[in-house]
């Protein structure tokens, strides 16, 4: 679910996210995972929590964070859509059907509709190289995507 | 005895529907007073055929596919249960050509057992390796699988082995077995599917990595595209640790051995080994230099072991069935057995495990069955972006880690991406330069740079900017990447992009730009 509220206890939950998963060996992917399952995104309030907790820098916390492409600086739409830009995806029109996608939102990679539905992200390989192209809705995977079943993927997106 | 109905769970039977054919042949099955139960197995690997059904009869497994979930009323109508005739029968599974053509090791239970059953996984010969294991020296199980001739099949192709033994050579009082499942090249899905088809075996094979060389603890860092994987893996490990697989003392021989998954976050260069351990300490995924090797300072500064998925899940049938059965597939040094992924624009679509030596032109025209689209073979690239486009007049090439080398190219983990004669090679060069752009951990100037520069330079070539100038220059641009790179993102980008303007020259010979009459 991306679905946002404005938080209050952004602070408070990191908190109590930081203290669970401090005990793991290098905990601190984990604790990113689990904040942005919790938020939606990242919140820059939960970098100087982690880290005093980890006795990191804040710049690393950030540096890390912002390293990976999984992380978000802001939350994203209320669905993600996510397109194979690789290339077993390009060898069965990969590339038309991110075309497809751009115009049907009216939107470009790593952009969110207007109305806030919809983040339309690249994804390279969600290893379904054997029935390209493919996606992933809200986690959920789809394989040899064609016009109609994108225009059904994003019509769900929409509502 | 209730009859059994197979159902795939692996991601790319759910991504083509296979989650709602199971749901009406269980809802079907009840409104019609039948008796079947439903078994979730993993992939045979057939993914043209996905969602692809089985049904256990007296005279083995039927299968039928591709099954759409409106299928089912008729297939139960035809008699489904007790492996009826219908447009969608296929026949007795093991008799389909593609799979009975194949030689399955790694991969022999995938798509056979439950994949969370670990009863069934015994009962199809897991952990017999692993007790076998328990019972020798740690010496004695480094040497049997140095002498299988395993190599890294994340595709350095380094001996197994040979790493094992420096592990278990070095001091330390705590050592680790990674995992590499961080499998981002495009055309490459064994990882998943045996984590999804068979989780148990690659628990087995680093249980007894573990043993092997003294580590006491292992990490899989898989990705987080893969959450069906991810989620397959934890279970089994968790159903291990209650069976004593794993814990203080696996399978009562007195040995720790335990383990966790960790997910990755969208950055490919993680599936180099030394940043994928900057990333499991929790650091950005930053390549380290070696020396020092992993094996002597890796995770956390500890020795450890860190092989791919398919090198640690083949380890279990070595110790099962010894070094010698093992090597005796393969030809040169490739010895064993080798889970060809065939993918993009390709009929047969799929992974096909096989001994090595198979000529590329069998694989892609037989095996495969030429392209999807019934347009000519055009290119294949085989290895991932960052492997080599052999054209058709290289495809006698056998599939072996040196053939492919001696003819600048690489076998890498053994996905090969099949494109018709409609793709623009100079298209793909530019992508490989673009997808190192975006995926450089930014350490090393030739792999941060001269990626961006080699987009450039593409760019000026289609746009017939002094084509013949920047030819050269890009030709350059690669040498510098080649050699100067820390790793071989940077390092092994130069692969498509020369082998695209080596084999394909036509496609960089763009008609020069006519300026556009106002």
């Amino acid at each position: 679910m991306n679905i946002h509220q404005p938080r209050a206890d952004i602070a408070e939950t990191t908190l109590a996210i930081v203290e669970e998963l401090k005990g793991l060996e290098g905990p601190l992917l984990p604790i990113l995972h689990e904040l942005q399952e919790e938020f939606g995104y990242v919140p820059q309030e939960c970098l100087p929590v982690i880290a005093r907790e980890l006795n990191l820098s804040r710049a690393e916390v950030y540096g890390v964070m912002t390293f990976y492409h999984d992380f978000r600086e802001h939350p994203a739409g209320r669905h993600v859509l996510k397109l194979c830009r690789a290339e077993a995806c390009q060898s069965m029109g990969g590339d038309q059907l991110a075309e497809r996608a751009k115009r049907l939102l009216g939107i470009d990679f790593h952009e969110t509709t207007p109305d806030g539905a919809v983040t339309l992200e690249p994804v390279y390989c969600l290893g379904l190289c054997s029935c390209a192209p493919s996606a992933m809705l809200d986690g959920e995977v789809h394989a040899r995507v064609d016009a109609a079943d994108l225009e059904a993927l994003v019509q769900e997106a929409r509502r | 005895m209730t009859v059994k109905i197979y159902i795939p769970r692996d991601a790319a039977a759910v991504a083509l529907g296979a989650e709602k054919v199971a749901k009406a042949v269980a809802e079907t099955i009840a409104a019609r007073g039948l008796e079947a139960t439903i078994i979730r197995n993993g992939s045979r690997g057939m993914h043209w055929l996905e969602p692809l059904v089985e049904v256990e009869t007296a005279e083995g497994r039927v299968a039928y596919g591709p099954v759409k979930a409106r299928d089912v009323g008729s297939l139960l109508d035809a008699g489904l249960l007790d492996g009826g005739d219908h447009a969608l029968c296929l026949g007795k599974t093991e008799e389909i050509p593609f799979l009975k053509q194949q030689t399955r090791l790694t991969f022999a239970r995938c798509g056979i057992t439950d994949p969370l059953s670990l009863d069934d996984y015994q009962a199809h010969g897991g952990l017999a390796g692993l007790r076998n294991a328990i019972a020798m020296a740690p010496e004695a199980i480094v040497a049997q699988v140095t002498e299988s001739g395993l190599r890294g099949r994340g595709g350095a192709g380094f001996p197994t082995g040979i790493k094992w033994k420096t592990v278990l050579e070095a001091a330390g009082t705590r050592k680790y077995i990674v995992c590499n499942a961080d499998e981002g090249d495009s055309g490459t899905f064994a990882d998943r599917m045996i984590m999804e088809g068979d989780p148990f075996v690659l628990i087995e094979g680093m249980a007894i990595a573990g043993i092997a060389t003294g580590a006491t603890k292992g990490f899989i860092y898989t990705r987080s595209e893969y959450p069906h994987a991810i989620a397959a893996m934890a279970e089994a490990i968790e159903i291990a640790r209650k069976a004593g697989v794993l814990g203080a003392s696996v399978l009562g021989s007195g040995k720790a051995f335990d383990m966790e998954v960790r997910t990755g976050a969208g950055a490919y260069v993680c599936g180099e080994e030394t940043a994928l351990l900057n990333s499991l300490e929790g650091k950005r995924g930053i390549v380290r230099a070696k020396p020092p090797l992993p094996a002597h300072k890796g995770l956390f500064d500890c020795p450890t072991v860190i092989n791919n998925v398919i090198s640690l899940a083949s380890v279990p049938v070595i110790m099962d069935k010894g070094a010698t059965f093992y090597r005796d597939f393969g030809m040169g040094r490739s010895r064993g057995t080798i889970p060809i992924q065939i993918a993009g624009n390709v009929k047969h679509a799929g992974l096909f495990e096989t001994a090595f030596g198979l000529a590329l032109g069998e694989i892609i025209d037989h095996i495969g069955g030429g392209t999807a689209s019934g347009r000519p073979v055009k290119a294949v690239q085989v290895g991932g972006p960052l492997g080599a486009y052999f054209p058709r007049a290289l495809f006698d090439t056998p599939f072996d880690y040196e053939a492919f080398a001696a003819r600048d190219g690489l076998i890498g983990h053994a996905g090969i991406v099949v494109f018709d004669d409609t793709v623009d090679m100079l298209h793909q060069a530019r992508f490989a330069m673009e997808f190192c752009a975006v995926e450089s951990c930014g350490k090393c100037t030739p792999c941060r740079i001269g990626s961006t520069r080699g987009v450039e330079v593409a760019d000026k070539i289609a746009a017939g900017i002094e084509p013949e100038k920047n030819r050269e220059l890009l030709a350059d641009l690669c040498n510098t990447m080649k050699f100067g790179s820390l790793c071989a993102l940077g390092g092994f980008t130069p692969y498509p992009v020369m082998s695209a303007m080596t084999h394909f020259p036509d496609d960089f010979q763009p008609a020069p730009r006519v300026e556009a009459a106002e």
